[in-house]
């Protein structure tokens, strides 16, 4: 089984990121499991989802705690919440970046990949330029990491979810999937 | 076909496809999801029915009562203090022997403001007169709520579906959703007892004096004790149109040659399925009885599969002040005249959403072991003495 956490704001699309990858993960044949932070949500709080994903049906339905890879959507969240908490060992953290960040210290002991995922979204014209909506890009990207789910999967599953204007949602998960910088493991300094 | 669906939402889904003709609700969080989508059903055609918006759970209870004396088939969702405000009602539903089904969603009770999962709300009405059916995952929800209509229209009694705020009505998971023709077979339309109609005049529900009020109460018990074999009897034509399995009243796992048996409800009972499968590739001897039919209470199933255990640890994600655990009373009741019966030990967990994880399960599994018999009546787990310290005591 793998445990995934996504980080972000409120309004973010988080929540929806993590029913759309665990519906891409069901079309590619996973048993699924997703589920937001239990509470309740405002826009710009810090907000967090879980995907559990196997081969078997999924039994545990306790919260999730040492997830094998997190997936965060707004960096600055590093500042206030503990992005790492329970992280297991050489996770991958996928962050939304347009270049390295100039301290990797958070990320030691992890596998680091990063994506523009700003950019993708607002040359796709998804939200604006001080509100971009780079859920679609973020979950394109992650599917690098694992080689799941199929990008294809993640492409159908936007197509079914998004009713108006599915278009630029699958292209952003696919520039995502096509522009994602997997810098891998960040030594202990 | 097997969808990625919202627990919430396959009770919607199973409303949709069981044609119910008058829905009445007001929102409470974690039930809103439920009424959210049926409403949308209800605006776009997709369903043929009437979406009565009241100003309060009390009327919407009233609203469905009146409803369902018309004969039309009716829902209503809640949760917690939602509930408790029914309650009222809740006794003149079951008492006027309306098929009303009504999915609750298990939330706990202020003060303080909380509305995570807890079943004491559920619980503390169990003697309202209403079947109460509890749920394991998304799956068990669809299905439970059509099995509630077929249930409901046959003994003329309401059933409650109960799931487990969040853990379930939050949770997306594959959930089969069955076809209309399907869910048409396997629900016929609904053949109502009463029918107020307005070229028909009737008065219903008048005095009921000392003389036949007993025997109205006896004719519920009655009602109510049909229910365990209508409940065989339907999971096997639910087995045959749906090719699956709808949830047994009471199962036992693994429990012939266990040394604790854990008594569970709800999504704990799935999660202990996960800590059973660990600890029985150890050598480990434990088993687990999961209770979906809270009322009627399985009282010959609980004595077939406990009588003989060697002790048992009930799980109760609720509490009743002044006495205990509440699944846990009724479990000690039922087992009191067996001879020889095992010590009951009742353990409080996961009151007002506190998470219940693996570890909490066999932590509870190791105490029943390592004691003879119960040190208490109530074992709390997990308490932190410091807030306990801080607060009234």
């Amino acid at each position: 089984m793998q445990e995934i956490r996504f980080h972000g704001r409120g309004g973010q699309g988080t929540v929806v990121a993590s029913i759309l990858l665990a519906k891409a993960c069901f079309r590619a044949g996973y048993y699924v499991q997703s589920f937001p932070l239990f509470g309740v949500e405002r826009r710009g709080a810090p907000v967090e989802a879980y995907l559990r994903l196997d081969t078997k049906k999924i039994l545990i339905r306790s919260h999730v705690y040492t997830p094998d890879h997190v997936i965060v959507q707004d960096v600055n969240l590093f500042q206030s919440v503990d992005i790492t908490r329970g992280l297991k060992p050489e996770g991958w953290i996928l962050i939304d970046a347009p270049a390295l960040p100039a301290n990797l210290e958070p990320f030691s002991g992890f596998r680091l990949a990063l994506v523009d995922a700003t950019h993708i979204a607002v040359k796709n014209g998804l939200g604006t330029r001080t509100h971009p909506l780079i859920n679609t890009a973020m979950i394109g990207a992650f599917a690098r990491l694992l080689d799941v789910p199929p990008i294809d999967m993640i492409a159908e599953a936007i197509q079914k979810e998004v009713t108006s204007r599915p278009r630029p949602y699958v292209q952003a998960a696919q520039d995502g999937y096509a522009n994602v910088h997997l810098f891998g493991l960040v030594n202990r300094p | 076909m097997k969808q990625v669906l919202e627990g919430s939402h396959a009770v919607s889904e199973a409303v949709r496809l069981a044609r119910v003709q008058v829905i009445s609700a007001y929102p409470i969080t974690p039930q809103t999801h439920i009424v959210e989508a049926i409403s949308a059903f209800c605006a776009d055609g997709t369903m043929d029915a009437r979406f009565l918006c009241v100003e309060s759970e009390h009327s919407a209870m009233a609203a469905v009562i009146a409803a369902a004396s018309t004969g039309v088939r009716a829902f209503t969702a809640t949760s917690s203090h939602g509930l408790a405000y029914m309650h009222e009602l809740l006794h003149w539903a079951a008492a006027a022997r309306l098929p009303i089904v009504m999915a609750e969603v298990n939330r706990a009770l202020g003060p303080g403001w909380n509305i995570w999962m807890d079943q004491t709300d559920s619980l503390s009405q169990r003697d309202t007169g209403w079947i109460q059916l509890y749920c394991e995952d998304g799956q068990d929800v669809l299905d439970t709520t059509l099995m509630a209509f077929r249930l409901a229209e046959a003994v003329h009694l309401p059933v409650m579906v109960v799931l487990d705020a969040f853990y379930l009505s939050h949770t997306f998971e594959p959930v089969d959703v069955p076809r209309q023709n399907q869910v048409d077979r396997f629900l016929p339309p609904l053949v109502p007892r009463i029918s107020l109609d307005t070229a028909h005049p009737r008065v219903l529900n008048q005095m009921a004096p000392p003389g036949v009020y007993m025997e109205m109460r006896y004719n519920i018990q009655t009602a109510m004790a049909q229910v365990p074999r209508r409940l065989t009897q339907y999971q096997k034509e639910f087995r045959a149109i749906f090719d699956r399995p709808p949830g047994d009243a009471v199962e036992a796992v693994q429990c012939e040659d266990a040394e604790v048996v854990l008594v569970t409800s709800g999504t704990i009972s799935s999660t202990c399925r996960q800590v059973i499968s660990d600890l029985r590739s150890r050598g480990e001897k434990i088993g687990m009885l999961k209770i979906k039919m809270f009322r009627p209470f399985p009282i010959a199933l609980v004595r077939r599969f406990l009588g003989a255990a060697r002790k048992v640890a009930v799980v109760d994600r609720n509490f009743s002040f002044g006495a205990s655990g509440v699944f846990a009373q009724e479990l000690r009741a039922a087992l009191c005249n067996l001879d020889g019966h095992p010590p009951v030990f009742g353990y409080i967990a996961g009151l007002g959403g506190r998470d219940v994880t693996p570890d909490t399960l066999v932590e509870i599994y190791r105490r029943t072991q390592d004691c003879p018999t119960p040190p208490e009546e109530s074992i709390w787990i997990g308490l932190n003495q410091e807030v306990v310290q801080s607060w009234y005591n």
